[in-house]
């Protein structure tokens, strides 16, 4: 298997550059979220024997000085972030602030939530550095196609617009909608619901809004390409000269069919992968004969490992398969070492990126059977 | 390492992601096959009516000698299958390999779609009820009808430039449904069965070969999102699967679902005390090809005599045991995918904790039979005193039947939907009876068994029906131009 990294291998004084970075990170974040006047009402109430979630049996301030200390907390679980009381995600210091909440899943039952002051903004600040001027040029209007209503991703790209000096045009897209659609077989419903989305994009692509770049997902990509050419022209002529794809899986197959068939050599596609609960990885443009997409999480404010399937404890050899297990590391949020439902290759750290990545991302495959996965 | 590329409209395409495809008893990689992405199925669909207008282009009359050509080469020459070649004995050997299937009846298969190819011309005259074929390609065709004569515009109008279909890996035997789609002018989006990429692959070689335009034809082997995008692009789909799946498209004019057969033999009062007559016909129905067919019986009803019938039945059935699959007297086809025959085992072992059932082929020991890579499930006969236990509406991929006891007159309430009925009864009040059923599909009335088809008629509707609406046309000639 291939350990190539995309922007040449970090060296060794640039990795351990970065894995002190985030030892001091770990340190400072595990002081602010147990800190007792200050901290997070569910971690404090976990050391305190007070959370029904959680009990830890050890001070963290005093027993976690590193990162490799995390593992102490066992695994963070997703379902605590099921319901409320969503305050007690609150650290003590931003209970005045404005609050947001995020929600993910949601279908049917109660949906996962994650509170946000300005993570988002923060985590699409630091991925803007990651685009290349040429083709996200700062100042550009932007057309976001993708899922919206409780997701993050409709405030988080309208702020990444607007903190690069343009105007952010939205598509309304329910995705718990879509979920239903596909489980119910209304197959019908979900080609006209897309095809309403689609009507809404062409809609604001003629509207003479000087849009330049785009965020959207790699299914509604390809049907709005495939609109476009239906229409005798194409997101390049269309003024589209940069596209932030994420939100659902890609493969390298997807991306290098999107880019031979339906980008060409003008328009650039930064895939990314990310959450809610962590922020976004990015990863470069793939390029030929492998089209390899290799992202970097935001370390040290998260940090993606890949891990053995039978020993999470275990991180694999570079370029060996294991599941991704995700840490969050902000002021507003702590979450260690998240078992993710994906899967993926291990990765060396890279030049531009001096920590280990993850490619060839896909659904864990013990749940890939049963979840239904990349609908939107 | 054989590779088989995606081939869209003839043009090989080599994905990134490739699956491979491995021989179910000794787990040797038989061949690598591109994944296509639903997107690029969505894309390619902009070139379906190409694929009618490139078949439009050569008179059916001519279509039909190319099938024809195409039958003898699919089953009897080396043949291009992706970046290799194939014999027939290879092809039955790949197929067998992967499907679980014997050879043998890989190669009876073969035989059947070969059959088919050859009486095209005799198959589309059956299905279009005597119609002159180039009404098709026209669109519309004169008829001379009634005493004085009467010439009668008559119009078939072509619902869809292509075919799409969604192809299962457990039965080689369903491709006998889309061989006159081509000699029809409308042009295949195929999606292979995961494990069966083998038909699709070998029998587009044969038509292009034999002078069909590879732009006539596409093939897209994936996941579920090539499916779905299969069946979105494509106005006309035939799709195979299981109940849910043909719950799922009942009603959709598009899409024309194949499950489950339930089929059936029902013995009338009036024979039913010469059952052991019928005996070898209830046998073959429920054991041929493995029992995978929708047309294989899964049912037999009988208003008295059932234990023994049950019991006469088991005795056959019962000792087949699992053989190589190259041995020649192989019957049974393997599982080969992991955990589904302990699936259907258990399905079967709840039924039978209800009263009103009994194993009658237990005594020949278990059923299921577990090896390293593969599982199989033997012949399994199960007597049932009413229709009531749930096991009488159960149907799987092995020869196994229910022997359901229950009084004539009830019957027809009771079968539920039932692909094949072999009804052996001269009753003449049933018969007709039986002929106004609507949820029987294929009738025999005789001792005739569930898997004997005659090719003439139409399976599960009729496939020219719905290719093409039938609709009023009138025409001033002087301005007619086509």
């Amino acid at each position: 298997m291939s350990t190539t990294a995309t922007a040449g291998t970090a060296a060794a004084d640039q990795v351990k550059q970065a894995q002190d970075k985030l030892d001091a990170h770990v340190r400072e974040i595990i002081n602010w979220h147990f800190d007792p006047d200050n901290g997070t009402p569910f971690w404090l109430d976990a050391v305190a024997g007070k959370n029904p979630l959680l009990k830890l049996d050890f001070d963290p301030r005093k027993e976690v000085k590193s990162f490799a200390d995390l593992k102490k907390f066992g695994h963070f679980e997703d379902d605590w972030l099921r319901g409320g009381p969503l305050r007690r995600w609150v650290p003590k210091a931003f209970h005045q602030k404005p609050i947001y909440v995020f929600e993910t899943g949601g279908t049917t039952g109660i949906p996962k939530s994650r509170v946000v002051v300005e993570d988002h903004w923060t985590d699409y600040e630091m991925f803007s550095d990651t685009l290349p001027e040429k083709y996200f040029p700062k100042g550009s209007n932007w057309l976001m196609l993708g899922p919206s209503g409780p997701r993050r991703l409709r405030l988080a790209v309208e702020h990444l617009c607007q903190y690069r000096g343009g105007i952010c045009f939205c598509v309304d897209l329910d995705p718990r909608w879509v979920v239903k659609l596909i489980k119910k077989g209304w197959m019908e419903h979900l080609k006209a619901y897309q095809e309403h989305c689609i009507d809404q994009a062409m809609t604001v692509l003629s509207a003479s809004h000087d849009i330049k770049c785009m965020f959207t997902t790699p299914k509604l990509l390809d049907s709005l390409c495939t609109r476009l050419e239906k229409e005798g022209t194409t997101l390049a002529k269309q003024g589209i000269t940069g596209v932030f794809c994420g939100g659902t899986e890609m493969t390298s197959q997807w991306i290098r069919f999107a880019i031979e068939e339906f980008l060409g050599k003008d328009v650039y596609i930064a895939p990314t992968y990310g959450n809610t609960l962590m922020g976004l990885a990015a990863a470069d443009q793939p390029v030929p004969p492998d089209y390899k997409i290799c992202y970097y999480a935001p370390q040290p404010r998260a940090v993606a490992e890949v891990v053995d399937f039978d020993n999470y404890d275990q991180l694999v050899p570079h370029g060996q398969e294991g599941r991704v297990m995700l840490t969050t590391l902000t002021k507003e949020l702590f979450v260690p070492r998240f078992m993710e439902r994906d899967e993926g290759l291990r990765e060396l750290p890279s030049s531009k990126y001096p920590w280990d990545g993850v490619s060839g991302v896909k659904p864990f495959r013990a749940f890939a059977a049963t979840t239904t996965v990349g609908v939107y | 390492m054989l590779h088989i590329p995606i081939s869209r409209w003839g043009e090989p395409y080599k994905s990134m992601d490739l699956d491979k495809v491995v021989h179910f008893a000794s787990g040797e990689v038989m061949c690598e096959v591109s994944r296509a992405n639903a997107g690029l199925v969505e894309r390619d669909m902009r070139h379906a009516q190409r694929a009618r207008d490139v078949l439009r282009e050569i008179p059916i009359k001519e279509l039909i000698g190319m099938m024809k050509k195409a039958g003898e080469l699919y089953a009897n020459a080396e043949l291009p299958c992706g970046d290799g070649t194939q014999t027939p004995d290879q092809f039955a050997r790949m197929q067998s390999a992967t499907t679980g299937l014997p050879e043998h009846m890989c190669k009876f298969n073969m035989e059947k779609n070969n059959f088919v190819l050859a009486n095209m011309d005799n198959i589309l005259d059956s299905l279009t009820r005597g119609l002159d074929l180039n009404c098709l390609s026209r669109g519309y065709g004169i008829e001379t009808r009634g005493n004085p004569p009467v010439q009668i515009p008559v119009s078939y109008q072509a619902q869809t430039p292509v075919l799409g279909m969604v192809l299962p890996s457990n039965s080689p035997g369903v491709h006998t449904l889309w061989l006159p789609i081509v000699p029809m002018q409308i042009g295949l989006v195929l999606k292979p069965g995961p494990q069966e990429p083998w038909t699709p692959y070998r029998m587009a070689s044969a038509f292009i070969k034999a002078g069909v335009p590879a732009q006539a034809i596409a093939i897209y082997p994936g996941l579920g999102d090539v499916g779905a995008a299969v069946l979105a692009g494509s106005p006309r789909s035939l799709i195979f699967g299981g109940t849910a799946t043909v719950e799922q498209y009942k009603g959709n004019p598009r899409v024309q679902a194949h499950g489950p057969g339930f089929s059936k033999i029902l013995l009338g009062e009036d024979k039913v005390d010469q059952w052991e007559k019928y005996l070898d016909i209830m046998v073959d129905s429920v054991l041929m090809n493995s029992g995978r067919g929708c047309i294989n019986c899964s049912g037999i009803w009988a208003p008295r005599h059932t234990k023994k019938i049950a019991e006469a039945i088991a005795d056959r059935m019962g000792p087949v045991e699992p053989l190589p699959p190259e041995d020649p007297k192989a019957a049974l086809a393997a599982f080969t995918v992991p955990g589904q025959a302990d699936g259907v085992w258990k399905d079967i072992e709840n039924d039978l904790k209800q009263s009103g059932t009994w194993h009658a082929t237990e005594k020949f020991g278990p059923r299921l039979v577990k090896k390293e890579r593969c599982d199989y499930l033997r012949p399994t006969v199960i007597h049932c005193t009413s229709p009531e236990p749930n096991i009488v509406k159960k149907e799987y991929m092995f020869p196994f039947c229910t022997v359901v006891e229950c009084p004539q007159d009830q019957m027809l309430a009771k079968i539920g939907g039932t692909l094949v009925c072999s009804a052996i009864t001269e009753d003449k009040k049933w018969q007709r009876q039986l002929l106004d059923a609507t949820h029987i599909d294929r009738l025999n009335i005789g001792a005739l068994p569930t898997i004997k088809l005659n090719w003439l008629q139409p399976h599960e509707g009729n496939i020219v029906d719905f290719l093409f609406r039938a609709r009023a046309f009138q025409f001033d000639k002087d301005m007619m131009k086509v």
